[in-house]
């Protein structure tokens, strides 16, 4: 039987903060758009954001686009492309003022213009010692504030929302590979459908959940990632994962650096303060990546905490009851609650934890999708475009800065639908014709699925990946546990060929669409820890105790993993900013 | 409760703070068939973790019941 077939203007995947900024475009521009969302689209996982929008707004201290653009390419080791970079910093007032009209309630000034705040790494005149106010906020739920802003303006311009719906696979045209839609699951009927478009956006969020220990929402299993992968789309810079030191071990949750700031410390197992050896000065207030790799050091060395001795511990005790409620707000009750430790007697059992995926589907700053073909790396892959964190635009190259990641989303997220838009009205002819075989990948997958009768548990195979990615491919990485971290990976990936699921109903049937979750969280985890394992250099945030310097000579440049054969290719950075002069490699110091 | 009701209960507590997913999921772990739970998860993510948190009483009373055993979990 042949699948049902919906036809639309633009099919947006995703309705976080950059899927939502997209569709909006498009639907104040009259076309006939469908969002799919697994959740709510106000639940994605936008919400958690909470430190702020980067605009160079000046409104409390000196401030220009040149100098974040210059911070920006500093925080991102050289590695992100100078020309989306300068285009991103160029647009963010726009795309602010453009929120703020939108009525995001932002925090104020007495003047009534919008206050900002510090934040690591955005800096005045170039990197110099004095921080610059960049940070635009809604006290701290600034990613809450705008999911709704973005939610209510698209409901008023009739965006379509197709909720409880999971985009299954790509539909690409064999003739010239352009994308004409995707198959989707709608829970609520467990049919399969194929939803036909001009354009195809992904915007289907990160990969977090790769990890054991990551701050991410369940939701965040690499959806676009997979369906890109398994469709020859290759994935870019997936060996840049940006991760906190102190995350609740087994659940996540982050206990702010606020908390070594007002004086607790780190503890191993022999009870020994052990940052004063990796940083004497600094010690505990060391910067991230420099806590993060001593903490992996103690653990592989064998003086982790607790029966796996796969943790550390984070002591406060000794501030006292008053500067823990007073001071910490939140703290308390957080580690009580997910620790199991009240912090005022215990310390608090923490790990490096995954939080932001730099890499992703490779695109242009207009957010259409580039891939090498020929002779060229970036040839743009036609009706198919990606934004936000599953895309690799690349501005946040080999690390991100904080508030650059919702800057990210809107400003991308309306190139996109700009550019979806121009490239339709130019489009010849009206929709292609779909291939014979649309949507058989899903509807095998599917059929796999319904007739097992025996085979691995989801959540097991699930439980063994992201325990392999976190012990082989976390924050400070070796080459024995890269290379044999690959080959465990291969044998997961074979297993997740087997998985079996006891309830076989068609209709809202959760454990169906983990089991089609796994499948994505597979083949992200199988490009992250393949392309770090390739990546002979420490840069950003892939730190490898066999190289651990930066190689600008054999390694400025961005990987590319394809799913066949997990066969890697390069491209070169984009060093040449727009208008400007391009920023020169330096050591990046603070 | 019958399995679609219970699944739908289980998809909506899918939410975008991992927060509530840990405490939701062990919320029905404990009570898999606590229809009381829904008006809450319509609830956006940062006011319902408020709520969870005990930085809120911002719910309506008759509620009060299903508060107390989520906030205990």
């Amino acid at each position: 039987m042949a699948l049902s077939v919906r036809k639309f203007d633009a099919i947006v995947v995703g309705a976080g903060g950059s899927g939502m900024r997209a569709a909006l475009e498009l639907a104040r521009a009259n076309l006939k758009v469908a969002v799919l969302s697994k959740v709510f689209p106000t639940r994605s996982h936008t919400v958690a954001a909470q430190g702020g929008i980067a605009a160079p707004l000046a409104n409390s201290t000196e401030d220009n686009w040149h100098w974040h653009m210059y911070d920006t390419v500093k925080g991102s080791d050289y590695l992100g492309d100078q020309d989306a970079i300068e285009y991103m910093c160029r647009r963010a007032i726009e795309v602010v003022v453009e929120l703020e009209h939108m009525g995001m309630p932002f925090d104020r000034l007495e003047s009534g213009k919008i206050y900002q705040r510090p934040f690591g790494g955005h800096t005045q005149d170039y990197g110099s010692p004095k921080m610059a106010m960049r940070s635009c906020a809604a006290a701290d739920r600034t990613g809450h504030a705008m999911l709704h802003t973005l939610y209510q303006q698209n409901v008023r311009a009739n965006t379509q929302f197709f909720v409880e719906w999971m985009a299954l696979d790509l539909i690409r045209d064999p003739q010239d590979g352009a994308v004409i839609g995707v198959t989707a699951l709608e829970m609520e009927t467990g049919e399969v459908s194929i939803l036909q478009a001009k354009a195809t956006v992904f915007a289907t969020g990160g990969s977090g959940r790769i990890f054991a220990a990551s701050t991410n929402a369940f939701i965040n299993t690499g959806d676009g990632l997979g369906m890109a992968a398994r469709a020859g789309i290759p994935l870019e810079d997936m060996e840049f994962f940006q991760f906190h030191p102190t995350g609740i071990q087994g659940a996540g949750i982050l206990i702010t650096e606020g908390v070594r700031g007002e004086g607790g410390y780190l503890l191993n197992k022999n009870g020994e303060r052990f940052m004063e050896r990796y940083a004497p000065n600094a010690k505990d207030l060391a910067s991230r990546d420099v806590v993060s790799r001593a903490m992996t050091t103690e653990i592989k060395e064998g003086r982790g905490c607790g029966p796996d001795a796969d943790h550390l511990l984070l002591k406060l005790d000794h501030l006292g009851p008053e500067v823990i409620n007073h001071r910490l707000p939140g703290i308390r009750e957080i580690a009580i609650r997910f620790a199991n430790a009240d912090p005022v007697r215990e310390p608090i059992p923490v790990v490096p934890t995954a939080h932001y995926q730099m890499g992703g589907i490779p695109t242009k700053y207009t957010g259409q999708v580039v891939v090498p073909e020929g002779a060229t790396s970036e040839s743009i892959l036609p009706s198919f475009y990606a934004v936000g964190e599953c895309a690799c635009v690349s501005v946040h190259g080999a690390n991100r800065l904080g508030t650059n990641s919702l800057l990210d989303l809107v400003v991308f997220g309306k190139a996109a639908g700009e550019q979806v838009i121009k490239d339709i009205r130019s489009l010849p002819s009206p929709q292609r014709n779909l291939p014979k075989d649309a949507g058989e990948a899903s509807r095998a997958r599917l059929a796999r699925l319904d007739a097992a009768s025996s085979g691995e548990r989801v959540a097991d195979v699930g439980n063994d990946l992201r325990r392999t990615m976190q012990a082989h491919c976390g924050i400070f990485r070796f080459p024995e546990d890269l290379a044999r971290g690959i080959e465990k990976v291969k044998e997961i990936a074979a297993r997740a060929q087997r998985l079996f699921i006891q309830d076989k109903s068609k209709v809202f049937n959760t454990a169906r669409v983990e089991a089609l979750e796994l499948d994505n969280l597979v083949e992200t985890a199988m490009a992250t820890i393949v392309s770090a394992e390739a990546r002979k250099e420490s840069r950003g945030a892939q730190s490898r105790a066999d190289f651990p310097e930066r190689d600008d000579k054999n390694w400025m440049r961005h990987t590319l993993w394809y799913k066949e054969a997990n066969r890697l290719a390069y491209k070169p950075v984009h060093l040449k900013p727009m208008t400007v002069e391009a920023f020169q490699p330096k050591a990046r110091t603070y | 409760m019958d399995r679609l009701q219970r699944e739908k209960l289980k998809w909506k507590c899918r939410r975008g703070l991992l927060e509530l997913d840990i405490v939701l999921e062990r919320y029905l772990a404990r009570h898999p068939d606590d229809h009381a739970l829904n008006p809450l998860l319509d609830l956006p993510d940062n006011d319902l973790w408020d709520i969870v948190a005990g930085r809120s009483e911002n719910y309506q009373p008759h509620l009060k019941d299903v508060v107390a055993r989520l906030r205990a979990v």
